[in-house]
This record gives structure tokens, sequence and C-alpha cells, in this order.
């Protein structure tokens, strides 16, 4: 009777997996053919936060050199634009159920990437990014839900926190500067 | 200290190890999945720590990007490939292979179909930015980039 069960045992020990897939998740913009006229981009200048990384992994946000480590509060502070300054997303203030008024901003946070960026650093910028929409969704609904963090949260209220802050990061069409080079 | 005398300890009794080993046999057989595909390219996933689970396997398709395993490396060579399903695939398969998938599940669940990509860590972003955009042109546009979890600094 043991030698059976071990042997089924063994069996499912070999043949079967338990790793659980996890992931940054994300949505690709729809796909727009390179032939079609491209159409003007209607977002204002502004309220993008042009974060590119080039073929040798360096880092570049609105054009200037910075460092992985620094990315989060970057994000964070032109995401909630608290001086209100000019260069920074506009808001409007929205009703939101759950949480009363708040002023939506419309910042995006806009990733291009090399052909030669390694994956690596890819991931990481991507991870610093999600996780400065995430600190800022957990302070909110720390602030409006009792101390709860955003995971902890029901349906309903994520869905508010989801809209007083948006997950905006958009994946650009590709840049090639090294020449076709891999 | 020690107990003198010559006694025989008895032997212990293993009636119940049937018992203990179905157990363990009938954990095994909840708590894991079987395994669907063989891996031929070599997956070392970087690390992220903002991961999000994927549920419902049977709503996620597999894209594995990375260099053929050592066993394959001799006669693929060792720059990265693309494998779907069992195969090594070119970049222009993968729309085949997302309308196959689109096939197999129904159609009220289609929108909450993922890709999950599976990439080598040390892998260079163009074959991965052509991937993107081939997923982009069969409008396959739930992606998940998979990763390791990793604790956030200070936690």
């Amino acid at each position: 009777m043991a030698d059976i069960a071990f042997l089924l045992l063994i069996f499912y020990l070999v043949s079967t997996t338990m790793n659980v897939d996890s992931g940054l998740q994300r949505m690709l913009p729809p796909y727009i053919d390179p032939s079609e006229k491209q159409q003007t981009n209607k977002v204002n200048k502004r309220n993008t936060l042009l974060v590119f990384v080039d073929a040798h992994d360096r880092l570049m946000v609105q054009s200037k050199l910075a460092q992985v480590e620094e990315l989060n509060s970057i994000v964070k502070e032109f995401i909630l634009n608290p001086q209100n300054r000019d260069d920074m997303p506009e808001k409007t203030v929205e009703k939101i159920d759950l949480i009363g008024e708040y002023p939506v901003g419309k910042g995006l946070v806009s990733l291009q990437n090399d052909r030669a960026t390694s994956y690596d650093m890819y991931m990481r910028v991507q991870n610093e990014l999600v996780r400065a929409f995430n600190e800022l969704r957990d302070e909110l609904s720390a602030d409006k839900f009792m101390g709860k963090k955003f995971e902890e949260l029901g349906e309903a209220e994520k869905k508010a926190i989801q809209k007083a802050i948006p997950l905006r990061i958009s994946e650009a069409e590709p840049r090639d500067m090294t020449g076709g080079k891999k | 200290m020690k107990k003198k005398g010559g006694k025989t300890v008895p032997a212990i009794s293993t009636s119940s190890l049937p018992d203990v080993i179905f157990m363990l046999l009938f954990f095994f057989m909840t708590t894991t999945v079987m395994r669907e595909t063989e891996l031929k390219v070599q997956v070392q996933l970087p690390e992220a720590t903002e991961v999000q689970k994927l549920e419902k396997k049977s709503l996620v398709s597999y894209i594995y990007i990375g260099p053929p395993t050592r066993a394959l490396a001799a006669k693929w060579g060792d720059s990265p490939r693309i494998q779907l399903n069992d195969t090594f695939k070119t970049k222009e398969e993968i729309l085949d292979f997302i309308a196959a998938e689109r096939d197999k599940v129904s159609e009220a669940d289609r929108p909450y179909m993922t890709v999950n990509i599976k990439a080598h860590k040390d892998m260079r972003m163009g074959l991965i930015t052509d991937v993107k955009q081939e997923l982009r042109k069969a409008n396959a546009l739930k992606i998940s980039y998979a990763a390791q979890k990793a604790l956030r600094r200070g936690e």
C-alpha cells in the first residue's frame, strides 16, 4: 500500500509545478499602422513625464540624467504636483464617491526605451514607476479610509482610489538609435 | 543518565505509513498544477517588488523569450529566441498563436485573456519590443511581464 502511494506521490512531484505566476501587469496601447497619418499628440507638454532608458542603460527623466532610486520621488512629485507649479500636470477637481472632491491630476508617465536597453534595467524602471503609483494610492487610502492600505480595501473603495490616482504609464513606440545593432 | 539494561526497543509500527503518504499525495495533488510546456529557452526572471499574481491560469498564454538551453544551443545557437507552446517560433507567428489561444476560451472570457511574457533578464529590449508590437497587432493588449517577487527595501 505504502509503495503504491509513494509511487503516486513521486509521480506528482515530478510532473507538476507549484509556482504561481506573478508579474507586472500592463495594458499595451492599440496598434496604429505607421502608414496612417500620425495623429497629433493631444497631451499637453506639462502633463507628460518623459522617462527614457538609453542603450547603455542610462536613465533620463525629462532629458536629464537620473538614478533609478530617485525615480520614485520624481514620479510622486510629478503626479501630485503639490505646489501647483505650472510645469507640472494640471488638476481638475472631481467628485468621487466615497472620497468626495479630489483634485485629479492629468499626469502621464511616458516610458521610452532603446532597442539595446537591457530587459533587467527596463523592468527596474517599470517597477519603480508602478511603485510610485502604488505608494501614492496607499497614502491616499490611508488618509481616506482609516489607515488601510490600498490592497486591504473593498472593491468600491479600490475603484474610488483608482479614479483619484489613475495609473497612467504609457509605453511609447520604440526608438532605434543603434542603427539596428542588437 | 543512560538507561541500562538489554531491553530491545520494539520496531516502530508502519501500519500508518500509507495514510501519511496518501495525505502528502493529496496535498501535492491539490496545491500543484500540471507542467504544460517543456522549456526550451533559458529564462531567468528579473526581480520586481510590485508584482501582482496572475489569476485564472486557463486565460493566460505564455511567451518565453531567451537564449536556447545548453542542450539545444549546439543546434540552435545562442542568440535569443521566442518559444510558443513547445517549439521555437519567429515573431511573425505570434499572430497565429494568439488567434489559436483565443479560440480556446469562450467568448465571454476573451477580454480577460492575458499574455505572460517570460523573458530572460539579460535580454536586450529589441526582441521584446518586436514581440510587443506583434501583440499590439494581434490586439492582445493585456500583458504581464513575469518577474520574481522581491521584498521592498526596508521591509
